[in-house]
């Protein structure tokens, strides 16, 4: 067990470290929260940047146009990153997460040769095309059909909850190619231009009153067969791929992002005197407490899985917890702003903004109350650990209910 | 960055878990608790002679390992329910308050006390009775026999943890000099951690078996999702607690020196696994339902230990403060 950074691994650092200083100080304001283009801009201008350095895809192997490093300096990236008060991935987090992994390591040549390199220098952006109307949790009862048309799929149906939908260039969809098999087993992995004719996105407002998701209406949309990610029929185990993508690594940022949102909450509970109050320390310790294992958690795991591993079913383990302590701190923030957190976001912010790293809280509460729903539900999560992780048995006929 | 297990630490883990597994099995944790939980002298002598209580001690009889590997071996002890202040022994043999190569009875108390009674546990047994002085910031070792008169023996939970209540005015005994209190506390703490992760981890097995077998409703309960969540957060709180137990050995082992990182990742450790054995245990009581119980089933083994580690060094509220300072001077920085 070895913690340190090896004499490579601390080069890296100290390269990145620099970089980050030297770059980060000559970045624009970031623009609205609210106005997507103007955050695609943004977000992809700056993967150029990190494309241009050497930065993007660190993670990703060499022959999917990433720099090949190991999976412990990715791990350094995300730390140095996130210290330095790094823009998110934001628009590029379907591509860059887990649409690019999932290319790399089930697609063709072809297909890694096409659509990896975009990715990385923030030119394509990606969104997830998985969930439908009636295929939340129970994403295999999907209904968007494809027909096979001589080279080209027809594909008709409906997508909700896209999230980046408006500014995307590419979907990784799901669709069901063989409507007499078993639900598992007639679903394809396509890849959708989000130009094609017959795409309609139309944007749906959340709870947090942003345009942060869209619904996609898909009617006769041709896509030709060369889009297909892993055999005709066999989309469910590359969506399996892309799942643990997702719940395994793809948060592990926000861990950290969590870590040092609450050190700012600290600072501001000590400013106005909530910090006096025993059981708000108590909550903060034990937040952090958590924090750092989650942390630790994803060294473990990235440690086990060694160099281009997919993260396993344990990933789930992850996703429950760091799901529901995020949500925790933002309650405990609520405490602390008192009535302020009755404000909408943008009055709340203006309450005190003497620290220009402390979070908008009252816009990050609201946005954190999808933790628990998206990327699969905290209930669904909970079913998975106990059917594929410690091995129970899996719901009978007769009322145990869900699966 | 390499957080694996090394080639080492996975044999010492599977050695010290055969070693247990044969002198410690579930009839012999039986029959302790049909004892009344005295210390078993011949037991206690089997295992100090394979080096149990003094892994990280040097000279002829110690093991000279680090903090990493205590840890590790500590989590199997833990998981086995072994009775007896294993913890308080194996830090006085690593830091030899006996004198170099010795490997003692030991228990440790630490003043002022916090609420509550002043509890010993096996006093008659003792060898030696640590004394830490967080107010004079010192060590004392105290002659057991000593302290023997002054305490009564009480009822406590845990059957296998028989524990004496100390009153009156403790003696002065002698200094320890060159030991680091504070350090000794977060190697206290840590290793209690690293139990507690091993009760943990035995909670889940046993729940995830019990829900197999046992069947309700025409289906083994374990294909009920009430149940599966029920074990899945068990899981769920034992993981983080496992590798922050590792991660702060981890840090503990970089030198001698208790760095402020390495003082809050002990502490975030000790809170997360008191959290996941005493958690873990009640949910493995639900899980197992009435046969949970009865004294009959193990559960209740796992439960009181639980309590009482979670007493054992740094508690939750000492934790917790630790945390929330670190994290005020990180956020204030
Ligand atoms: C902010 C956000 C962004 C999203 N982005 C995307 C995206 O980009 N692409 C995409 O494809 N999808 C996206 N989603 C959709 C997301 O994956 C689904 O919302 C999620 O999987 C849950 O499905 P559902 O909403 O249909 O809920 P339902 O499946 O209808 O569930 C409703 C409730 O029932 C519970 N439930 C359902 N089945 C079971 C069961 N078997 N056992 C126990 N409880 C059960 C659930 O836990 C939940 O509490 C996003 C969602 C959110 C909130």
């Amino acid at each position: 067990m070895d913690l340190s950074d090896t004499a490579a691994e601390a080069a890296f650092r100290r390269g990145l470290r620099d970089w980050l200083g030297k770059t980060l100080p000559e970045l624009p304001p970031p623009p609205d929260p609210d106005d997507w283009p103007g955050r695609r801009a943004y977000d992809t201008s700056w993967q150029r940047r990190l494309y241009d350095a050497g930065y993007a895809g660190v993670h990703w192997p060499v022959e999917a146009g990433g720099s090949g490093a190991t999976p412990a300096e990715h791990l350094i990236y995300l730390e140095e990153t996130e210290r330095a008060g790094a823009p998110y991935v934001g628009a590029n987090f379907v591509g860059l997460l887990h649409a690019g992994p999932t290319i790399a390591a089930e697609g063709s040549a072809e297909q890694r040769r096409r659509y990896l390199p975009p990715i990385l220098s923030g030119r394509e952006v990606w969104c997830q095309g998985f969930s439908e109307p009636g295929a939340g949790s129970d994403l295999a009862a999907l209904r968007t059909r494809a027909v096979r048309d001589g080279d080209a799929y027809v594909v008709s149906g409906s997508k909700i909850w896209t999230s980046h939908a408006e500014v995307a260039d590419w979907c990784e969809l799901l669709v069901r190619t063989d409507p007499e098999a078993p639900r598992h087993r007639g679903i394809s992995w396509l890849i959708l231009p989000m130009d094609a004719p017959g795409v309609t996105v139309r944007p749906l407002r959340t709870l947090a009153g942003t345009a942060e998701f869209a619904e996609l209406f898909l009617d006769e949309v041709r896509i030709p067969v060369g889009n297909r990610v892993g055999a005709e029929n066999d989309g469910w185990r590359v969506t399996m791929v892309t799942l643990s993508f997702e719940r395994g690594t793809a948060f592990a940022s926000e861990v950290l992002a969590g870590r040092r949102a609450l050190g700012a909450l600290a600072a501001r509970a000590a400013r106005d005197g909530a910090w006096n109050d025993g059981e708000l320390r108590r909550r903060i310790g034990l937040l952090a407490a958590e924090f750092t294992a989650l942390w630790r958690l994803v060294q473990w795991n990235v440690s086990e899985a060694g160099a281009g591993g997919v993260p396993g079913a344990g990933a789930s383990v992850f996703k429950l917890r760091f799901s529901e302590a995020r949500q925790r701190l933002y309650d405990l923030a609520a405490e602390v702003l008192g009535s302020g957190a009755l404000l909408l976001p943008d009055q709340a912010d203006q309450a005190d903004r003497s620290d220009p790293a402390e979070p908008a809280w009252t816009a990050q509460r609201l946005q954190g109350l999808s933790y628990t729903i998206a990327a699969g539900t905290s209930q669904i999560q909970r079913n998975i650990v106990a059917q594929r992780v410690l091995g129970l048995p899996r719901p009978g006929r007769s009322g145990a209910g869900g699966g | 960055m390499d957080f694996r297990l090394t080639e080492d630490q996975r044999q010492l883990r599977s050695g010290i878990r055969a070693l247990l597994a044969a002198r410690y099995d579930r009839e012999r944790l039986r029959a302790a608790v049909d004892a009344g939980g005295p210390l078993d002298r011949a037991l206690w002598a089997e295992l100090r002679a394979a080096g149990l209580f003094s892994l990280r001690a040097t000279g002829p009889t110690g093991l000279g390992l680090g903090p990493a590997e205590a840890a590790l071996v500590f989590e199997e002890v833990g998981g086995s329910l072994l009775p007896g202040p294993l913890v308080a022994s194996e830090l006085a043999a690593a830091h030899g308050v006996l004198g170099p190569g010795s490997a003692p009875v030991a228990a440790l108390l630490r003043l002022p006390p916090g609420r509550g009674p002043l509890l010993v546990e096996q006093l008659p047994e003792l060898e030696a009775l640590l004394v830490l002085d967080s107010a004079a910031g010192e060590l004392r070792l105290l002659d057991p026999a000593e302290v023997l008169p002054l305490a009564r023996p009480v009822r406590g939970v845990d059957p296998l943890t028989p524990l004496w209540e100390v009153t009156g005015t403790l003696p002065a005994g002698t200094r320890i000099d060159g030991a680091d209190p504070a350090r000794i506390w977060a190697e206290g703490t840590l290793l209690t951690a690293a139990s507690q992760v091993g009760l943990a981890a035995r909670a889940v097995r046993s729940a995830v078996e019990y829900a197999r077998q046992r069947e309700q409703f025409g289906q083994p309960i374990g294909a009920f999702q009430a149940v599966q969540h029920l074990c899945a957060d068990m899981l769920g709180r034992l993981e983080p607690a496992r590798v922050a137990v590792r991660a702060a050995a981890v840090l503990l082992s970089a030198g001698p020196e208790l760095t402020p990182r390495a003082r809050a990742e002990v502490a975030g450790a000790k809170l997360l696994a008191d959290e996941a054995a005493a958690r873990g245990a009640r949910d493995c009581l639900q899980v197992h339902g009435g046969m949970g119980f009865t004294w009959e089933a193990d559960v209740q083994l796992l439960l009181k230990r639980a309590w009482v580690w979670q007493r054992s060094f740094a508690g939750a509220r000492e934790c917790a403060e630790e945390l929330a300072g670190q994290v005020l001077a990180d956020g204030s920085r």
